[in-house]
């Protein structure tokens, strides 16, 4: 049995899923929350990938490492506002969240 | 052989990415976070992308995850009430995955290769007797790509300044040094002379 694209395609689609899953499931916890979308970044790589291998174009794997650069750059300003807030009000509590009205 | 090593990897990095969302602790979900990027990992290295998931691993396994498992054991997250409204979001969430899976497998399905795709290639993969991954990437990320790849730098810098900046504070209260203003205190400001009585002291 060969592994197609299709595959990759499908465990992508999954995780991406899981991802979006995820932030409904964890509404009040913002830490999950950025998790669920490092999850849905890395469904995106496998796409690209994916996509590169079975295309045999090698741009899909330079575009894996611009959206890296993105997902850890996130994480590290995403993760500070979060340690800066926790520091503001004591809690990460969604609820919480509310200073701007939003 | 090529069948079986795929199916693992999806099936432990699915399995570990729906751990992750349902974890009862933060620290396991980004544990199981990890172990889902080895799982992707090993799934690149099968599309013989190396570059690419030795990159994943460092990158994410090294630094994000080591960075969000520091602030989820240094800020206090009480697991209990942070998972209120877990069950009562469960049917929502779940409906909004289903449809969205649905709508991928939908685009997935009605999706068909361009026959002579090989022809449009922006930068065809050259065969891996010419040219390891890492090599043709090298080629290609620092000639054609040169100003994106330098953009990436700059956003890692703007990223970097930002979390500093951020989380940088002056805190009262606590005795710091200031080389610059002990080196430059003139002599008197230093020295003090005083007459001290015989059998007095100060």
């Amino acid at each position: 049995m060969t592994i197609g694209l299709t595959h990759y395609l499908t465990v992508a689609a999954i995780l991406f899923t899981l991802g979006v899953f995820g932030i409904f499931l964890n509404r009040k916890n913002v830490i999950i929350i950025l998790m669920s979308i490092e999850l849905m970044l890395l469904a995106v790589n496998i796409n690209f990938v994916a996509f590169s291998a079975f295309l045999n174009d090698l741009v899909g794997q330079v575009f894996v490492m611009f959206v890296l650069t993105v997902a850890a750059a996130e994480a590290a300003v995403g993760l500070a506002i979060l340690v800066v807030f926790f520091r503001n009000r004591g809690s990460i509590q969604v609820e919480d969240i509310n200073a701007m009205k939003g | 052989m090529t069948a079986f090593v795929f199916y693992l990897f999806a099936v432990l990095s699915v399995a570990s990415g729906a751990m992750v969302v349902t974890a009862r602790n933060p620290v396991h979900a980004v544990l199981f976070l990890i172990l889902t990027f080895f799982n992707v990992a090993g799934l690149f290295v099968l599309l013989g992308a190396e570059f690419v998931a030795m990159i994943m691993v460092i990158v994410y396994v090294g630094a994000v995850a080591v960075l969000f498992l520091f602030v989820v054991m240094m800020l206090d997250i009480h697991a209990v009430s942070a998972r209120e409204g877990f069950v009562r979001m469960l049917p929502a969430g779940a409906v909004v995955g289903l449809v969205l899976f649905a709508e991928l497998a939908l685009v997935f399905s009605a999706w068909t290769l361009d026959p002579n795709f090989a022809t449009v290639a922006a930068a065809p993969v050259p065969p891996p007797s010419e040219l390891t991954n890492t090599e043709a990437l090298g080629m290609i990320l620092y000639t054609k790509y040169i100003y994106l790849f330098q953009m990436a730098g700059m956003v890692l810098l703007v990223g970097m300044i930002g979390s500093i900046m951020l989380t940088l504070r002056k805190r009262g209260g606590v005795k710091r040094q200031s080389p610059l203003e002990q080196a430059s205190r003139p002599l008197s400001e230093c020295v003090e002379v005083k007459k001290v009585a015989t059998g007095k002291g100060i």
